[in-house]
């Protein structure tokens, strides 16, 4: 069968499947288990009640467990043993990790990603939120920086490779170093240390729309009368927005931090495609690809460090979420 | 807020210029790889994209192939050096200006274009800004003799990397097979969320917040740690690397989201709407599919503009949950793997590829935009 019929029975067969599943079961639940007649009505009324939630809820449940409960768990039993899985090594995948160069190359450049992407794409965003605020095409200008955001990361590193490129007669860069006189082009990815920053500036070019969009919200959202009344003692427009503006928009701006963030650590696409993590530019995703496929041990180890890097922010957005349901 | 008092005319023009600078920077690369798609491979090499509409001062060779007649002391050549056979294709439609000639491949553009060259040998060559040539020589030449010329050839856009890779390379297969990955994707997961979320949203029950305090979580869960543990029980069960597989794996990491949006959103429905469904007799079931359902289109909406962008996009989930033969490569994986590898040199054909990989996110994009902001919203807003 062609891949092509294949989904479209797979659509029909899945959603049919849903709402059957929704339909039937929910129909068991009143007419066959606790049916609302009889001597036990109220009481049947009652237990069917407290059992529908968990009929609505266990086709997502059951994924998210199989697919994203139960991997942290396998991952981490997965990590203690060796490369083909047939021996038990303990913390062994973690100690060769640890001692590997490029491991801390990608955690030394991981944690540059980390300070730097998030940090950049918020500021940004907030400048570029402020500024089209009150201009009258300000929607197109938003409609145009919030655009990278459709384009895949792989697309995005094609699009940059170009502005790259180690040619004065392709890369923008470079004819603009040649424009200044330079005699040689250089290859930008080559360059020891900056070249990480030249991949970052890659996903701050994809994630500024986003921060823009949220942050722009958030600022509308500021009541007029703060600003009215701080016009009015006479702050100037700088103030306004540092002492007035930002602080009220500061929950924004961390939600819309730890998302970055978060995404960051997810992210393998930019540096598997510009450079295959060479020229030392290797970071946490990437170098876990270099194992996949080929040492199950120790690409599951990294992993699990991914994870363990990420468990501030869970627990932070976790933290919020309860704050705000009570 | 910009007509409180207070405000200065030459803050406002700050402003403009910057938002202008700012898009203009957002927007150069981007249109730099579209400009590219359209441009012949030897133009992209020898002149940036942004000279695109101007010409292009290329290098070429020819033999001045007219018929040699006889004159004092020798042979002389006449005729037109955009019409001798090696060069006519380039300048089929007869327009080029010279700008430099020579007769060797070492200095192709040595003699200055209208001046008379001597050559040595007796030999001598005059080349005009139009093409047209005088070439003299004592003897009888056997072959035509060899011209190097410089000329400006005219800007030429060409559909013709388009055509390359949507029939070579298996880009039209990759293009279906993201289709393939996508559709299934993006629909299934939306029903098994939507319920999940009205239970979440508007039934009460023990462990309520524990579980939208866990749905939170597994937001952040990088899914690295799902791909080995996995694929290993795809393989167990039988379903390996296939695109049933990619299905499932995609449903399941939209899922998260899927219910924290969805939720996010009917939680905001009016409760008075739901209470009196409720008084009027409507049972949970038809009170979610006559009146949430509905009610939530633009959360829906959004949801399905995520998880489409995401699915299309992903390179990470295809890499690992599809088999890596070229029947059922996506185009993320073809472009990182294939025309990056093999194709790394030509520019043309890579910009192309980009450019029809994420021609339909864009159109998706700009055409449910509102829906894409409004969801964003949604999810991130405290």
């Amino acid at each position: 069968m062609s891949p092509v019929l294949q989904g479209l029975v797979t659509i029909v067969i899945g959603v049919a499947s849903c709402v059957a599943y929704f339909f039937f079961s929910n129909m068991i639940l009143d007419k066959v288990l606790f049916p609302p007649r009889g001597e036990n009505a109220g009481r049947n009324i009652n237990r069917a009640n407290q059992w529908r939630p968990w009929l609505f809820m266990f086709p997502a449940m059951f994924v998210l467990g199989l697919y994203l409960v139960y991997p942290v768990v396998g991952s981490f039993w997965r990590s203690l043993f060796n490369r083909s899985g047939d021996e038990f090594v303990g913390l062994g995948n973690y100690a060769i990790l640890f001692n590997s160069p490029e491991f801390q190359t990608a955690v030394f450049n991981n944690i540059l990603w980390l300070i730097f992407v998030p940090a950049a794409s918020t500021f940004l965003g907030l400048l570029a939120a402020q500024l089209t605020d009150d201009l009258k095409w300000g929607n197109i200008a938003k409609s145009l920086i919030f655009m990278p955001m459709a384009i895949s990361f792989v697309g995005a590193s094609l699009i940059w490779k170009f502005v790259y490129a180690n040619d004065f007669d392709i890369g923008l860069i470079n004819a603009i170093r040649g424009l200044f006189g330079a005699e040689e082009p250089i290859d930008l990815m080559q360059v020891p240390f900056w070249n990480n920053f030249f991949l970052m500036v890659i996903l701050i070019w994809i994630q500024t729309g986003f921060a823009m969009v949220i942050l722009s919200a958030a600022l509308r959202g500021i009541p007029e009368e703060t600003v009215e009344a701080a016009i009015i003692d006479g702050a100037n427009p700088f103030q306004v927005f540092f002492k007035i503006k930002v602080p009220q928009v500061m929950s924004t701006i961390m939600v819309v931090w730890t998302t970055i963030t978060v995404l960051v650590l997810k992210i393998f696409d930019i540096v598997y495609t510009m450079t295959g993590g060479n020229f030392g530019t290797e970071i946490l995703p990437s170098y876990m690809m270099t194992f996949m496929f080929r040492d199950d041990g120790r690409a599951t180890a990294v992993a699990i460090v991914i994870m363990v890097l990420t468990l501030p922010v869970l627990w932070w957005n976790i933290h919020n979420a309860r704050k705000e349901m009570r | 807020m910009s007509d409180i008092a207070g405000q200065k005319s030459s803050l406002t023009w700050a402003t403009h210029i910057s938002v202008v600078f700012l898009v203009v920077i957002w927007l150069v690369p981007t249109i730099g790889l579209l400009v590219s798609s359209f441009r012949e491979r030897d133009q992209i090499s020898a002149s940036g994209w942004w000279e695109a509409p101007f010409s292009v001062e290329l290098t070429y060779r020819t033999r001045a192939d007219s018929e040699p007649e006889p004159v004092d002391g020798g042979y002389r050549i006449t005729g037109n050096i955009f019409e001798t056979s090696e060069v006519q294709e380039a300048f089929a439609d007869g327009e080029g200006r010279i700008t430099a000639f020579g007769d060797s491949a070492r200095a192709p553009g040595g003699y200055e274009v209208g001046t008379e060259a001597d050559l040595g040998d007796g030999e001598r060559l005059t080349v005009n800004a139009d093409g047209s040539y005088t070439y003299i020589v004592p003897e009888e030449p056997r072959r035509p003799p060899r011209v190097y010329f410089e000329a400006a050839s005219p800007p030429q856009f060409t559909l013709d990397n388009y055509r390359t890779v949507l029939t070579a390379d298996n880009m039209d297969r990759a293009f279906i097979n993201t289709l393939t990955v996508t559709v299934p994707a993006t629909i299934i997961p939306i029903l098994i969320a939507a319920f999940a979320a009205y239970a979440l949203a508007w039934m009460d029950f023990p462990g309520r917040g524990l579980l939208i305090a866990a749905i939170v979580g597994l937001l952040v869960v990088p899914l690295q740690l799902a791909l080995v543990p996995l694929l290993k029980l795809h393989q167990t069960i039988g379903i390996g690397q296939s695109f049933m597989g990619i299905w499932l794996a995609h449903t399941a990491f939209g899922m998260p989201l899927a219910v924290y949006l969805l939720r996010n959103y009917m939680a905001g429905l009016p409760r008075d709407i739901i209470e009196s469904a409720k008084v009027d007799g409507a049972t949970d079931f038809e009170l979610f599919v006559r009146i949430i359902l509905p009610l939530s289109f633009p959360a829906l909406a959004a949801f399905s503009i995520f998880q489409f962008l995401w699915t299309w996009n992903d390179l990470l989930v295809a890499k690992v949950f599809l088999p890596s033969g070229d029947a059922s490569k996506v185009m993320t994986v073809k472009i990182a793997d294939d025309l990056l590898g093999s194709r790394g040199g030509d520019w043309g054909i890579l910009a192309t590829a980009a450019f029809v990989s994420i021609a339909v996110p864009l159109v998706v994009f700009f055409a449910m935009q509102r829906y894409l902001v409004r969801g964003l919203l949604a999810g991130s807003v405290k």
